[in-house]
């Protein structure tokens, strides 16, 4: 089936179709891992953007279902080099075209990959549109301009959990519970599991929750998970960080970190690209580390804009010197820019991040 | 952590020579981490004993000893140059034993030389494989179940235990050598008696086996910060069983989803971290099904690290010195984006896949399978945007087969083949997909996961078209570019097709079909990098971006294989360096991830591709050089010059022309018979010969001729195929087994010099003047390959008379063979009389060498004068060759310990590997040290061995003279004894070894022989001659199997009983020769 690709800039890029036939439109981010393609497709944190991988295989061991981030594929379509209709693995149950399909989103396939990369590393991130069943270029060039930026649309709301539930944890403490509320922008399902794995209940509530209900769950921290789109739509979120300030530890993880790190004062900005990747290097100045972590991001926050008395950032990318990781001098808050989290990417930082969010949910520092 | 300010002078230890399990990769991790020690402004002192090396270049370091890699000579070193730290990891496994020595002797400590970087604790814990097994132990990582035993009895106590089979693996040794799989208690106690033999310390690991488990690799860096970075990881095709160094390995991983994937990558930080090691290390998984083991760990640069290396552009040996010296991860720059730090894990946008290059082509009796040891020499690498083009792009460069369709195997024969690994295995996989085997089956005979059998049945699949395509016309445009992103070439398309190869390389051409050049760039482009390193694809852009200077084309030598070693890689870095000092841009094309050449900063551009017509034209066409250079990578590209010129000829819309020596003039070179016209033109003598194109004008020749004569194949690398036989139905066996004679295959008969001195010369000329670099003795006589014998500068029994034939030979046949560069030409002397066997107008073996003997850069005058310059101009008009007062002695490498079964005797088909260089004051040292460092540790006390042939008698008595004289006592058979008691030469007698114990075999097991000297008998006697001379091999006695190289042996140990070697730089011998 004929697919094709068009850029902001005119680029129209043609290709071979597959997964749902149908038209989608939103930001074209590229992100340079080799695997994880069934986790990073689910990720809510793609909401409105058009997926590309840079590694030209995609598909490979197949889709297992075992390893989504959320109930179902998020990004909007994909942009491969090729896709694996001949997967193998023990655990897969389908291909990534059935995925796709499946999913009701459109793929693309046969595209230089690389090309698109250089031109979105040297232009920035376009919006683009894709279309599956037609190669009608001048269409799809012309939905990607006539779309919103991405800053103008409320995409959390589309991810965001409707009502709050509770998560018990099969390892807790039933004489000494610890319970975590963890404020849904479009949350990955590895949070929760790394919480959960640590003994700590977790009360997921929507992004539009309330001071009053996030209180009413009683929590001994407050968790603002990552999500997709511009931080300053989670209007709620920063709402919440300031209201609680001082009083629960707060912790954020990517939008989460942006989020508290605006109710700190400080403001975010737009990267020209984003960091899309496992293999992003992040300093922590305390041990002198650096650690390989898995990112997802459009956006950062401006380390020059933190009232300096209170906030310090503890961690910068290596690469661009931008902020990864913040804490609060006085106050029990600290957030991180990557995804400790990983699935996909290196666990490098898992346990130290999450030791510590359960030390300071539990009372302890 | 800063650099240390502490440390101001450094000792690299090289590698030594190459051998199997040990390749180029040393000298590209070595020449890196000199260069990067001295960019920290330190002093590096280098000891490597192989002279082929860019590494032991005078200006690689300040101090460049080619001297033997043992702790007695290091010591010396030390004392000399006292270093005030040592790097242990950038040597390879030699490094990491000499630097264990050093320090275990206490050394170090009393020079207080301080270990850099991964601490000896490391090595030992990773080496010692019970410590191993304790530390994985320790912090949780399951290892296959094992135990270390140091005897035959504990070996055999363990079948039980583990079960059969048992994998066994020699402690401290080199790519698996002496290890091996045993499926019975027979080859239990054979292989864990051999590897006993082969460990430093006397130990094995006995393994249960995990056999049919897939191997993924892990290359993880650490610095002193405890930052810890995974380059790259790797799938080996071949499941368990096989030694990495023998699969087919592809990069990225491909059949591992990010759970497993993580799961190891955590492991291996874990690993790299309860080991202390600090810089690059290896680590080997066993994994099954989610499941898996620690198989090992090399806690130093290694072939996989230097293939991650190339594979991804993270200089891990580069930054390895570096981590060495203090310098932490963050504080160093990726050197390819020039603006990132090196602390961050590499990303690709391609496929990466390696092959090895086997040498059974020259072993023909030996064992195909692989196994556990190594058994290649080299390998190859290829670079796609998929895995069919990437594979098929690897197959090329092997510079065997241009497809992988070839031999044809009946079909119980393939399903024998598919279950049992060889060196033939893909082609085997491809044979049988074509020939109605599933991809199910065959996944499940070779143990290859499907996923990559499918790959496989791809290309046929695309081949089907195509052909299906040609029967009914021709090929469509679109079908022509899925063809070629799948990797397949216009001549195979072509074939396929009943369409010539130019016909389908103008159609696709016409189509707009053509090669895109894409950037190995360590970040996936997500960083704009700096650095030229490229590879092709049939994409839509192109980042080659050609620019409008003056630029030239080199062409690389390929994977390392015996006949064309590291020598032509040396000369290839020297080209390249004279063409950019002069100013013009320099392109490399090459496939050896190993090498040098293929460092991302070694030239202006690199194109890590195969060396065929196509793919050559391909870079032409994009970069429209001004010229290619072709005499610089031995046969491999001196085979492309006439094709390339043919088509550049074709394409009138390419400006590149062939540079150096003409195309035309090398062809009369190759060409025997306009050679043979040329030589009586200018009145040289050859052997008599003869060319035959069938059997009875053969044996027509060769009895005109007169028996024994030499006779080989009309083309030849490396003396392939070459024989020498002795009489009429010899020579009748020849043609029935090793080569079938006819019209288009015809073969060459010489005249075999019985008993004559061989003699090489390398000279460089430029069409008026010829500059003689040296003029090379062999210590083996005629009959034995040029590439095998040892040699020595200057020669020592040659006459002046004889020395004036030989320089006036040369320049006479340079200047008739209008030779712009570079020619080697090989001689003989018989009685009084010169005579040429063959001229070669390319760079030779022994450049690097004669470059280091005499201080001459050859292969860089060889490029200034390609370039235009004259040699008068440079100031080398026709003299003679430099004089030299030490004496060079350069010995070979042969691989026998490697491949069970092949009989250690040398011939006229090349068998080495590699060299080691021995230069002292006086001949006897120089080959005293020259022994030592290929690992034959000449005797100065003990006993030693002496069996000749007939022939070899008389000589024979000089020989046992001169060591009774140094004390050493003699073993020999009855005959033997009775022979050299009529010259009054006493000795012991030990039974023959068909007449039963004890014999000499068993004294060798029992250690109660220093050196043997066996020299073989003709064909049919020499059953019980290479049963001693396989034990000496297998037991790791030093031996001798010519009766020149033991007068040489003789001469030395006497040399070595009047006083001590020395050790000197090579920088301080030039300096000497220029001061006197």
């Amino acid at each position: 089936m004929n697919a094709v690709l068009g850029l902001e800039d005119g680029t129209i890029i043609k290709g071979t179709g597959f997964g749902a036939e149908g038209i989608v439109s939103g930001e074209l981010v590229f992100t340079t891992q080799y695997t994880g393609y069934e986790e990073a497709l689910t990720d809510p944190s793609y909401k409105g953007q058009i997926l590309m991988f840079t590694y030209p295989l995609i598909g490979n061991y197949g889709v297992s279902g075992n390893c989504f981030e959320s109930d179902g594929v998020k990004a909007e379509g994909l942009v491969v080099r090729e896709a694996c209709p001949g997967p193998s693995h023990h655990l897969s149950k389908r291909t990534i075209f059935q995925m796709m399909e499946d999913a009701g989103k459109p793929g693309i396939a046969g595209v230089d990959t690389r090309m698109l990369t250089i031109k979105t590393r040297e232009h920035g991130t376009m919006r683009a549109a894709l279309i599956n069943g037609s190669d009608d270029g001048e269409e799809a060039v012309r939905l990607a301009r006539e779309q919103p930026g991405i800053s103008d649309i409320d995409l959390i709301s589309r991810v965001t959990c409707p009502k709050p539930f509770r998560l018990e944890s099969p390892y807790r403490d039933p004489k000494n519970p610890v319970n975590v509320v963890l404020m849904d922008f479009g949350r990955k399902l590895s949070i929760e599991r790394s919480l959960l794995a640590r003994g700590i209940d977790v009360t997921v509530v929507p992004a539009t929750a309330s001071t009053e209900l996030i209180g009413s769950f009683e929590p001994g921290l407050l968790f603002l998970s990552n999500g997709p789109g511009d931080p300053l739509q989670a209007t709620r979120g920063i709402e919440a960080v300031k209201n609680f300030a001082g009083e629960l530890p707060i912790v954020g993880i990517c939008l989460g970190h942006q989020i508290i790190s605006l109710a700190l004062g400080a403001e975010t900005y737009k990267l020209k690209f984003g960091h899309r990747g496992a293999n992003q290097p992040v300093k922590d100045f305390e041990s002198g580390i650096v650690h390989i972590t898995s990112q997802n991001h459009g956006f950062a926050v401006d380390a020059d804009s933190f009232e300096e008395a209170e906030v310090k950032v503890t961690q910068i990318n290596a690469n661009d010197k931008t902020v990864e990781g913040i804490a609060h001098k006085n106050l029990d808050i600290f957030s991180v820019q990557y995804h400790p989290d990983a699935h996909p990417g290196p666990l490098d930082s898992e346990k130290t991040f999450f030791d510590r969010v359960r030390r300071l949910a539990g009372g302890r520092k | 952590m800063p650099k240390r300010t502490d440390i101001k002078k450094i000792l690299l230890i090289g590698s030594g020579p190459i051998m199997i399990g040990q390749a180029a990769e040393f000298d590209f991790s070595g020449s890196q981490a000199c260069r990067s020690l001295k960019e920290e402004g330190l002093k590096v002192v280098l000891v490597n004993s192989n002279p082929a090396t860019i590494m032991t270049d005078p200006e690689m370091a300040d101090a460049v000893y080619i001297e033997p890699l043992d702790v007695k000579a290091v010591e010396m070193i030390i004392e000399k140059e006292r270093p005030d730290g040592i790097i242990a990891g950038i040597g390879g496994q030699t490094g990491l034993n000499i630097t264990s020595e050093l320090a275990e002797h206490g050394i170090l400590e009393k020079y207080n030389v301080e270990l850099l970087g991964t601490p000896l604790e490391a090595i030992r814990n990773t080496e010692d494989r019970e410590l191993f097994k304790r530390t994985m132990e320790r912090i949780g990582e399951k290892v296959p179940r094992s135990k270390a035993i140091s005897s035959l009895k504990e070996a055999e106590e363990l079948i039980d235990e583990l079960g059969l089979p048992l994998i066994i693996r020699p402690a401290y040794t080199l790519g698996g050598a002496g290890g091996g799989i045993a499926h019975s208690r027979e080859e239990l106690l054979e292989i864990t008696e051999r590897g006993l033999r082969r460990s430093r310390i006397g130990q094995v690991l006995i393994e249960e086996s995990v056999l049919g488990w897939k191997e993924f690799e892990y290359e993880v860096m650490r610095d002193a910060n405890d930052t810890c970075i995974v380059i790259c990881n790797m799938e080996n095709l071949d499941p368990m069983g096989v030694h990495t160094g023998e699969s087919i390995v592809v990069t990225p991983s491909q059949t591992l989803n990010d759970e497993e994937h993580q799961m190891l990558r955590t492991a291996a930080i874990k690993i790299i971290r309860a080991f202390g090691i600090e810089g690059g290390c290896n680590i080997q998984f066993a994994f099954r099904d989610g499941d898996y083991r620690v198989v090992e760990v090399n806690p130093r640069v290694s072939r996989s690290s230097a293939l991650a290396s190339k594979a991804t552009g993270y200089p891990i040996a580069r930054v390895t010195a570096k981590i060495a010296i203090g310098m932490a991860l963050d504080e160093i720059l990726n050197d390819v984006t020039r603006r990132t730090p090196a602390s961050f894990e590499p990303t690709i946008d391609y496929i990466v896949t390696k092959i090895p290059r086997w040498p059974f082509d020259k072993f023909v009796n030996a064992d195909k399978t692989l196994t556990t040891a190594m058994k290649s020499t080299g390998e190859v690498m290829a670079i796609g945007r998929t895995i069919e083009e990437s594979l098929l792009k690897a197959v090329r460069s092997l510079d065997i087969n241009m497809d992988l369709g070839s031999d044809e195997w009946s079909p119980s024969e393939v399903k024998m083949l598919l279950k049992t690994p060889t060196s033939e295995r893909l082609f085997v996989i491809y044979h049988a997909l074509c020939n109605g085997f599933s991809v199910e089956e065959v996944s499940e005979l070779t143990g290859i996961d499907i996923f990559f059998m499918r790959k496989i049945w791809n290309i046929i699949d695309m081949e089907d078209k195509v052909r299906k395509a040609g029967f009914s016309g021709s090929v469509p445009d679109n079908m022509l570019r899925d063809a070629k992103r799948m990797g397949l070439t216009d001549a195979r398309i072509a074939e396929l097709t009943g369409k010539t190869r130019e016909q389908i390389n103008d159609q696709r051409r016409a189509a707009g079909i053509t090669s895109t050049y894409k950037m190995v760039d360590t970040c996936a482009a997500e960083f704009a990098a700096e650095t030229p390193y490229y590879y092709s694809c049939y994409e839509q852009m192109c980042e080659a971006d050609p620019s409008d200077r003056k630029k030239i084309l080199i062409l690389g030598s390929g994977p390392i294989r015996i006949g064309q070693g590291i020598e032509f890689d040396y000369c290839t870095v020297h080209a390249v360096a004279a063409i950019r000092e002069a100013g013009i841009e320099a392109h490399i094309i090459n496939n050896n991830p190993e090498t040098v050449s293929t460092d991302y900063d070694t030239s202006d551009k690199l194109f890590f591709e195969p060396l065929t017509l196509e793919d050559v034209m391909n870079v032409i066409e994009k970069e429209n050089p001004d010229g290619v250079l072709v005499q610089f990578g031995g046969q491999t590209s001196v085979n492309l010059a006439l094709p390339l010129e043919k088509e550049l000829r074709r394409r009138s819309d390419l400006k590149t022309v062939i540079l150096g020596t003409s195309p035309s003039d090398i062809d009369v070179a190759e060409d025997r018979e306009k050679f043979n016209v040329m030589m009586s033109k200018l009145g040289i003598n050859q052997p008599d010969a003869g060319y035959a194109t069938s059997q009875e004008q053969a044996i027509e020749i060769a009895t005109r001729i007169g028996f024994p004569v030499l006779v080989r194949p009309s083309y030849v690398l490396g003396g392939r195929a070459m024989e020498i036989v002795y009489d009429r139905a010899d020579l009748e066996r020849y043609m029935r087994e090793a080569v079938k004679v006819s019209p288009e295959h015809p073969i060459l008969i010489d005249d075999f010099l019985e008993g004559a001195v061989e003699i090489d010369v390398d000279a460089a000329c430029d069409g008026r003047d010829v500059l003689i670099g040296a003029i090379m003795e062999h210590i083996e006589e005629a009959g034995v390959h040029s590439g095998d014998s040892a040699c020595v500068i200057p020669p020592q029994s040659l006459s002046e008379e004889v020395l004036d034939t030989v320089r006036d030979y040369t320049r006479k046949i340079a200047l008739a063979l209008n030779v712009k560069g570079l020619v080697n030409i090989q001689m003989a002397k018989k009685g009084d009389t010169v005579y040429v066997l063959e001229a070669n107008p390319r760079s030779s073996r022994t450049i690097p060498f004669v470059s280091k003997a005499v201080g001459l850069p050859l292969a860089k005058i060889a490029a200034r004068v390609i370039m235009g310059e004259s040699l008068a101009g440079m100031g080398y008009a026709s003299t003679n060759e430099p004089k030299v007062k030490h004496v060079s002695v350069k010995e070979v490498l042969l691989p026998f310990d490697k491949l069970p079964g092949a009989d250690p005797i040398l011939g006229p088909e090349m068998k080495s590997t590699g060299e080691v260089m021995g230069v002292d004051s006086d001949f006897g040292r120089a080959f005293f040290k020259a022994q030592l460092s290929a690992d034959n540790l000449l005797p100065l006390t003990g006993k030693v061995f002496l069996s000749v042939r007939d022939e070899d008698r008389e000589k024979l008595v000089d020989v046992a003279r001169k060591l009774v004289d140094s004390g050493i006592r003699l073993l020999g058979t009855k005959g033997t004894a009775d022979y050299l008691a009529e010259h009054g030469i006493e000795m012991d007698i030990v039974k023959k070894v068909h007449d039963g114990s004890p014999n000499v075999i068993d004294m060798m097991r029992r250690y109660e022989v220093a050196l043997v000297i066996n020299t073989p008998e003709d064909k049919k006697a020499r059953e019980d001659s290479s049963k001693i001379r396989r034990a000496a091999v297998d037991f790791k006695v030093p031996y001798i199997t010519t009766i020149q190289a033991a007068l040489a042996a003789s001469n030395a140990i006497v040399s070595m009983k009047k006083g001590e070697v020395t050790v000197k730089s090579i920088n301080e011998y030039h300096r000497e020769m220029i001061n006197s």
